[in-house]
């Protein structure tokens, strides 16, 4: 009747998002909860929200059913943790964007233009040698628009990392 | 509004806080509140290393139930605490830390005894602060007791810049804490009693697993009237010991690596497994796979992150102790369970059972002639002082044995190191035990290794004309790692031969204190009994068997029936 925590469930992706007091030393609670504990952060962002005293976080971590229940118990625990949300149990709209400093010379240019403007993207910085473009989507779109401008040559790469909003009750 | 120095409020709002006694060593950083404690009520208390304070500030909350306080200066001071600040983290004792800390304008700059320890105590304590404005003094103060004594009990420490302790405030007024974000669950689902209820009076086979939270939720007395009610066998973790009686026929002992036999078999043989304020902690549960295999789980504790942390639990109760344990009570008292008594032919088996392994292996060591087993000291302690005694420890073999052979009969009786095993922890313990309990026996069993690591405390011990007693159990080994070395190492007692100890008695003598030895086994009452009548700090060395093991012993990474016996 007994399973152990260890043995290895099945690893899944997990959007939490976190509201927090916005107090000095707060990110710093959560990200030593995460070493210190050995959990793993894919993509960490963080911003005030309407309150101007109370932070959102939105992580991306990957773990089994019970990893991710100690993760979302020990954020609980943080004093200054106000709310924890596992979000990808629910309905959700994920956004990450992407700033990609992509080669654009008189044989590529056409096809740089062509890509941003499939994936919905614009160019917002020219050089002679070189286009930055914006990106924005899922994190699986812009990994797709990374792979297909990497042929191309991509020079520079930043990206935000997800944010995430639960889908509001129908009707 | 009279407007008072920072420092006469933390010291004003201490003594609203309820606090007597505070352990600490003054600094630059904190020179303003020392002198306002020069002339205050409140007892301060002055350690000789400020891992002291802070390991007596924990066992003064131990034995009391009440917060313990510290107060160290900055830089040094702090770090100096970092250890004892860990130890009560992970005991979950309720500490409140006092650091001092560099004026603002300095924070960061690399100043004289600067140290970001807000940063460095983030991961051991329940929650800190580093105080930024004089006004917010008095209500960081309230909250951080608050904190430390709610909910799963914690240290919790404040930082206290020295431009902001000298600031000018008007004391404010007390008002109800209010804390949305922190609301420690302490009634249990009214549900998952019902269903822990029913388990238990379906099991056949059940054993009460009990841990540190009974004891700090003072429940001893709701969970004896469960075990005696049903007839359920009760066995304790380290931390546990005293929430049952140990001399009690329901007791099995301690359970894990150097738990009782019968302790050890019961719950592997289990059907229902009830754990009370534990943590189903590696030392207990050995190799986990194999714990408790065949049983049903109740979890009753009341932090959330301790259920299902290392083994599946299959009935949750997030809850206080005392909450849980008293709505079991009265839904047994209720019509829809059976009445006591009823239960008894339902155990019978289990009882019998349980007693054929206690008589098969009790704990026991062989005797030896008129050579002093260390074993025999405990049991010697135990009887001379009606196992009444508060006992603190160090770490290692003399904290197992005292763990075995010391029958605590009540709670807050045993203080010793469980989580971080810290050695060094028993002396100031004892000091801090002491000063709360100045008509009880205080005894700190300690280790020729062990008690070297703090023994300036005895300094403080005279000064505050403290007499406790420190009994060592000298074997000029470190014991328990040369155990292990022994076991597992093909005997290569790699550095933890002490041949070269202090002549304690001189030492004893050197501090003021009175030192005692016993070399034969025929020697030993009369030590005791004579370092019992003393009023003076002593200490009596007993030289023991040199190469004595503690057993049962769980090999690490083994289950927990493939010990090791006598």
């Amino acid at each position: 009747m007994i399973s152990t925590t260890h043995s290895q469930g099945k690893q899944m992706k997990h959007t939490i998002s976190v509201l927090l007091q916005n107090r000095p030393g707060v990110l710093s609670r959560v990200t030593g909860l995460f070493s210190g504990r050995g959990f793993n952060i894919e993509s960490l962002c963080v911003a005030e929200t309407l309150e101007p005293d109370v932070s959102c976080l939105t992580l991306v971590t990957t773990g089994d059913n019970f990893i991710i229940e100690q993760i979302t118990k020990q954020l609980h625990k943080l004093i200054d943790v106000i709310k924890v949300t596992d979000i990808s149990d629910k309905e959700y709209v994920e956004r990450e964007m992407v700033l990609i400093r992509v080669k654009a010379d008189a044989n590529t240019r056409a096809e740089v233009l062509r890509v941003v403007d499939i994936f919905r993207g614009k160019v917002v910085d020219v050089s002679p040698k070189s286009y930055a473009v914006e990106i924005t989507g899922s994190a699986s779109k812009i990994q797709a628009v990374i792979d297909i401008l990497r042929p191309l040559g991509i020079k520079e790469i930043v990206r935000t990392g997800t944010i995430a909003m639960a889908r509001a009750n129908k009707g | 509004m009279k407007k008072i120095t920072g420092s006469q409020a933390i010291v004003k709002c201490l003594q609203e806080e309820g606090v007597k006694t505070l352990f600490g060593f003054p600094g630059g950083a904190v020179l303003d509140l020392y002198d306002q404690l020069y002339d205050a009520e409140i007892q301060h208390v002055l350690v000789r290393h400020e891992q002291g304070a802070v390991h007596a500030a924990d066992a003064y909350a131990r034995v009391t139930g009440e917060v313990g306080v510290a107060l160290l200066t900055s830089g040094p001071g702090a770090t100096n605490g970092v250890t004892g600040i860990a130890t009560a983290y992970m005991d979950s004792i309720p500490v409140v830390i006092l650091t001092g800390q560099v004026p603002t304008p300095l924070i960061g700059n690399d100043a004289f005894q600067e140290v970001d320890i807000v940063g460095i105590t983030r991961p051991c304590t329940k929650h800190n602060y580093l105080v930024k404005s004089s006004a917010d003094l008095v209500p960081t103060i309230r909250e951080a007791f608050h904190i430390a004594r709610t909910g799963r009990p914690g240290p919790v420490l404040i930082d206290l810049p020295k431009d902001v302790v000298a600031g000018m405030i008007s004391y404010p007024e007390k008002k109800p804490i209010r804390m949305p974000n922190y609301q420690p669950t302490y009634e249990p689902h009214i549900g998952q009693i019902g269903k822990a209820c029913k388990a238990i009076l379906n099991a056949v086979r059940p054993v009460l697993y009990v841990g540190g939270g009974v004891i700090l939720s003072d429940s001893h007395a709701d969970l004896t009237e469960l075990a005696t009610r049903l007839n359920i066998p009760v066995t304790m973790t380290l931390m546990g010991l005293g929430a049952f009686p140990g001399s009690h026929d329901l007791s099995l002992g301690m359970l894990g690596m150097h738990g009782t036999y019968t302790a050890n078999m019961a719950v592997a043989n289990c059907d229902l497994l009830i754990a009370v304020g534990a943590r189903f902690d590696d030392r207990v549960t050995g190799r986990l796979d194999a714990f408790a295999r065949n049983a049903e789980i109740i979890h009753i504790d009341i932090d959330p992150t301790s259920i299902s942390k290392n083994v599946k639990v299959d009935i949750p109760i997030v809850a206080d102790c005392k909450y849980a344990l008293t709505a079991i009570n009265n839904w047994l008292n209720s019509q829809k369970a059976p009445q006591p008594g009823k239960t008894d032919s339902r155990l019978k088996e289990w009882l019998a059972t349980i007693n054929q392994w206690k008589a098969e292996h009790p704990l026991s060591y062989k005797d030896d002639g008129d050579i002093i087993k260390p074993q025999y000291v405990v049991e010697m302690l135990d009887e001379l002082t009606g196992g009444e005694a508060i006992i603190t420890t160090e770490v290692g073999q003399n904290q197992m044995w005292t763990a075995q052979f010391y029958k605590f009969n009540s709670p807050r009786r045993f203080v010793t190191s469980g989580g971080l095993g810290t050695m060094g922890f028993g002396l100031p313990a004892a000091i801090g035990a002491k000063m709360a309990f100045p008509d009880r026996h205080v005894i700190d069993i300690a280790g020729d290794g062990s008690i070297q690591m703090n023994i300036q405390e005895l300094a403080t011990a005279r000064q505050y004309k403290c007499p406790v007693k420190v009994a060592i159990l000298n074997n000029g080994y470190l014991g328990m790692v040369r155990q292990w070395q022994e076991l597992f190492y093909n005997k290569r007692y790699s550095s933890t031969i002490m041949d070269t100890v202090p002549d304690f008695v001189a030492l004893a003598r050197a501090f003021g204190a009175v030192g005692l030895r016993a070399e034969k086994k025929s020697e030993v009452k009369a030590v005791i009994q004579e370092a019992l009548a003393t009023d003076n700090v002593v200490i009596m060395d007993f030289k023991v068997a040199r190469e004595e093991g503690v057993y049962p012993m769980v090999p690490a990474g083994k289950a927990t029936t493939e010990m090791l016996l006598v």
